[in-house]
């Protein structure tokens, strides 16, 4: 199947760039991992959790990593695979081998706190789902028949945007998204605290991935009622305006959304938006 | 009155769901998630949902045909009053998915675009390209934002349910719940706890489930009462692509869409699948069954993929079992709009484009039929009874089960498609429920302190303990991982009684095994080693449920096959013998139907740490049960046969029993 080098490895070796907590010194560790035919890093890491021994011969304890699905929909699995950000599970061990045969390297994402080795806090992301109000705000759940019909076309228009897993890698690959880590304060209660980090993030980069959400329910027939509120979101501080149109997160998208179409459509709503309401002063 | 609270466990398609609907009934919602509620299961779900639709009632499909196909499909198992309130909701369900804005197929006009899927000849399945749960859940997780952001919804991600907590008198009050980041252990009081915590394929090593199907948090209801049922019911998918880690799902929609499924009739032909001409190939599913083709339902088409690689010698690769999943004949465009999910999924992860070489798959563990005992009140006219505080609520009082974790809608074998409607309707049916169940219990106050501070502080020193164990040199994952060797020989495809007693003293020793483990992080953040050991301690109460029940069960029925026990077709060359045959295979059935149509009930002991099994009637009594005759030799006569005995009790069969006949005007065409 897979092209495999004709005399596969014994071992793969594998350097995880460790945390012990948030705040803590990051540091190196590396394994070695029996090959086995058909790895992603998903059971690389596995291997590591059942015998967590470095590459020294030094007892440790096992790397921690989040993960769920391992067929790439849900979004879990996201870390930093020999220098690019990806989901880690359809990251196959032979074609990262192929990549660089002396090792891999795994590190947590860069962009996000990190809560224990490549564990990181990306409460963020789903917190810009809320600014852009990244739904269809239904009258009620009782039976009201159908929804609005639809073109074929436009509904391959918004499936892409659809299929968004909140995986976070345009985030971490975007110049203009900065790291934000907070520490709570001990005066502070857990809502306090929780408070304070949104009204941070909310005055932050939004990001790609949010944007393309708003422009997924302003497309909506139903959601485009409330188009105005979101196209507000986003020319808030922290809003479209601040993408500086590097163009990473198209690239790195494991779905291949169309983001930045999403953001150059978001940027003319965003004009219009300001236009209209300079007008209506 | 201060305003009620449920606890719900789970965000897939069914804790979503209930929660949401809770939430617009005004009752404050926890929800509680080992992961970020959208990164669920609910995600890996491809083909479809099902409902009764414009484009199928011309053809003369109704809401009664798709309750019969689901319950023949299941063999009969399943209640039938809840399954036919189902089948009634499902257009409503899919009308409300498509107004949250999920982004369902469309037809030229603009209407829901819809596909076949297995044990129906008609089109029933609506779908958002092959990622159709993954767009249900995310509609579902954009309404409770929208609730969170209002304040109604409490999301607590990250955090493993670790108890229901009953009171004295045996009423669920609340749970307790640890942070898998801080490890912090909290109570939780609750005026009604939700379990919508999905299936428990991880005790079975590798499947087609998600890591956070371990099982744990309807094994710890089980534990303290809750009664299990069905456990031995488990879907095999027969369409699964093996990896290392997991075993990543094929879409039936493959199928639905037209994927043919065959072997080279010569044993490991190696030549390249494309090079072997039409006639060396064995479409063995469309040879024996004609009338379903590649769409028999999913414990049918994992037998015969099974047998003809083990049995009949014919697997395409000898190193490893499985057979083609072709859909190379169909035209690229049309695979991408309404396949491109599952096609990405193969394409990057076995490094081939099935469009342009057939995939290679088997069957693998998917779902779980049985599941947590949940109870229903029926109408007179045998549907459900909206709001009565009996729907989907468990043996324990507040404790409700919904989603896959409940053994309610599949019987002996799931249809596809059925489970994210199954999930989303037990989820929203449920609320009202809820609401009901406050309003009729009896008063009782505020949830006293103390209870909560004992229940916390009893998983606390139980947390504790298993960090301190010095003793014991086990390895968390090893015995897992011969846990789920074990559980995929002895309880998947085939089942044989010396194999499954021989199981069952395997699973006590692993379980004494997994009380030695030793801990390779004794540290209190972020600690996935203990979580994990106590996922595994609490896969043991679950494996001998399912192991017990298959044990017990002694007959064939749906997905449970014990080949001993199995009712073989007849072949005779002269039409009386024929009839004979009928006649006496048709006793058989009876007999087995007295014997055997019951719901097995598994009860845990916690002091003796065993399983004990009763029996429970079904009801069937809208649709009378019937065989299963999907391929079988010689289903002429015995239908025939069946159809006289029927006609003749006519008079004896009370409410509407169209259902059979029905089926069978629809069978004929």
């Amino acid at each position: 199947m897979i092209s495999r080098s004709k005399t596969s490895p014994e071992h793969v070796e594998v350097r995880v760039l460790r945390q012990a907590a948030p705040q803590q010194r990051s540091y190196w560790e590396r394994f070695r991992v029996a090959y086995e035919p058909d790895m992603n890093v998903i059971s690389v890491l596995q291997r590591i959790a059942a015998r967590p021994r470095t590459a020294d011969g030094q007892d440790v304890t096992p790397v921690a990593w989040d993960c769920n699905c391992l067929e790439e929909v849900c979004g879990a699995c996201t870390m930093v695979v020999n220098g690019r950000v990806r989901q880690s599970c359809s990251a196959l061990v032979d074609r990262l081998l192929e990549e660089n045969p002396a090792e891999i390297e795994l590190r947590p994402m860069t962009k996000f706190p990190v809560l224990r080795d490549l564990m990181v806090d990306r409460s963020r992301l789903f917190r810009a789902l809320e600014k852009v109000k990244a739904w269809v705000p239904v009258d009620s759940y009782h039976d009201m028949g159908a929804g609005p019909r639809q073109s074929p076309e436009a509904q391959q228009e918004s499936y892409p945007y659809s299929q968004c897993m909140s995986c976070g890698c345009c985030l971490d690959a975007c110049p203009q998204y900065r790291k934000i880590e907070l520490i709570q304060r001990d005066d502070e209660t857990d809502e306090q605290f929780a408070a304070r980090q949104a009204a941070t993030y909310d005055r932050n980069f939004v990001g790609p991935h949010a944007i393309a959400q708003a422009i997924l329910f302003n497309q909506n027939p139903t959601g485009q009622m409330n188009a105005d509120e979101r196209v507000e979101a986003l020319t808030a501080p922290g809003g479209v305006q601040v993408c500086g149109n590097a163009q990473n997160c198209v690239s790195v998208c494991p779905k291949e959304i169309p983001l930045t179409t999403a953001i150059a459509q978001a940027g003319r709503a965003a004009t219009v938006h300001s236009i209209k309401r300079w007008f209506d002063r | 009155m201060a305003q009620q609270k449920v606890v719900v466990i789970g965000g897939g398609l069914a804790g979503l769901a209930a929660a949401m609907k809770l939430a617009e009934l005004g009752v404050a919602v926890d929800l509680v998630s080992l992961t970020p509620v959208k990164r669920s299961h609910s995600v890996c779900a491809q083909g479809g949902i099902n409902s009764v639709n414009d484009q199928t009632r011309p053809l003369g499909d109704d809401e009664w045909i798709h309750f019969d196909d689901t319950v023949y499909g299941g063999d009969f198992l399943q209640h039938q009053p809840p399954v036919k309130e189902m089948a009634y909701w499902a257009p409503k369900i899919i009308d409300l998915m498509d107004r949250l804005g999920v982004t369902f197929n469309r037809t030229p006009e603009g209407f829901l675009d819809r596909r076949r899927f297995g044990g129906t000849l008609f089109k029933r399945t609506a779908f958002a390209g092959a990622t159709t749960g993954q767009q249900l859940l995310y509609a579902l997780d954009e309404q409770v934002r929208r609730y969170e952001v209002a304040g109604l919804i409490k999301k607590y991600e990250y955090w493993d349910f670790l108890a229901p907590i009953l009171d004295a008198g045996g009423q669920c009050r609340g749970c307790v719940i640890q942070d898998l980041v801080s490890m912090e252990i909290r109570p939780l009081a609750a005026d009604a706890v939700i379990v919508a915590s999905g299936g428990p394929g991880l005790i079975y090593g590798r499947s087609t489930m998600s890591m956070a199907c371990n099982g744990s948090a309807a094994s710890r209801c089980f534990q303290v009462g809750v009664k299990y049922a069905n456990g031995e019911f488990i879907q095999v998918h027969p369409t699964a692509v093996p990896g290392s880690d997991k075993l990543r799902l094929m879409s039936e929609s493959a199928r639905g869409e037209g994927g043919r499924v065959w072997v080279p009739r010569t044993p490991q032909d190696s030549r390249p699948a494309a090079q072997i001409p039409e006639s060396e190939r064995y479409y063995f599913l469309e040879d024996r069954y004609p009338e379903y083709g590649n769409l028999v339902p999913r414990d049918i088409a994992t037998r015969e993929i099974f047998n003809v690689c083990t049995k009949e010698g014919l697997s395409v690769e000898s190193e490893r079992l499985c057979v083609y999943l072709d859909l190379t004949h169909l035209p690229r465009e049309m695979l991408d709009t309404k396949l491109g999910g599952i096609l990405e999924i193969y394409e990057k992860f076995q490094g081939v484009d099935p469009r342009e070489v057939p995939m290679k798959i088997f069957p693998a563990v998917h779902y779980s039929m049985g599941g947590l005992w949940v109870d229903y009140e029926r109408t007179a006219d045998g549907g459900l009874t909206a709001a009565s505080p009996r729907n989907q609520q468990t043996n324990v009082p507040g404790l409700f089960a919904i989603g896959e974790c409940d053994y309610q809608y599949h019987g002996g074998n799931r249809l596809g498609a059925n489970s994210l409607l199954s999930c989303i309707f037990s989820g929203l049916y449920v609320a009202p429920s809820v609401v009901s169940y406050f309003q009729t219990r009896e008063a009782t106050g505020e949830v006293p302190p103390a209870l909560l501070e004992q229940e916390g502080r009893r998983h606390q020193e139980r947390h504790d303990a298993l960090l301190k164990r010095r003793s014991g040199k086990e390895n968390p994952y090893l015995v897992h991982q011969e846990l789920g060797n074990l559980m995929t020989r002895a309880a998947t495809v085939v089942r044989d009684n010396d194999d499954l007693r021989s199981a069952i003293e395997t699973v006590h020793q692993l379980r004494d095994r997994a009380d030695r483990c030793a801990l390779s992080d004794t540290g209190n953040w972020t600690n996935q080693n203990v979580v994990f050991t106590k996922s595994l301690i609490d896969m043991f109460p679950l494996a001998l449920s399912i192991l017990q029940g298959a044990l017990a069960r002694d007959e064939c029925r749906g997905a449970h096959y014990k080949p001993a026990f199995a009712m073989p077709g007849i072949e005779a060359d002269s039409p009386e013998e024929k009839r004979r045959l009928a006649e006496a295979w048709c006793d058989r059935f009876e007999e087995n139907t007295k014997k055997w149509l019951k719901s097995t009930i598994a009860e845990y002991d916690s002091s003796s740490r065993e399983v004990r099994l009763s029996y429970e009637p079904v009801d069937t009594t809208l649709i009378p049960p019937r065989p299963r005759l999907y391929g079988l030799v010689g289903a002429e006569v015995i239908e025939e046969v069946w159809k006289e005995r029927l006609a003749s009790r006519a008079g004896d069969v009370s409410g509407n029993g169209s259902g059979a006949g029905t089926k069978e005007t629809v069978a004929a065409s």
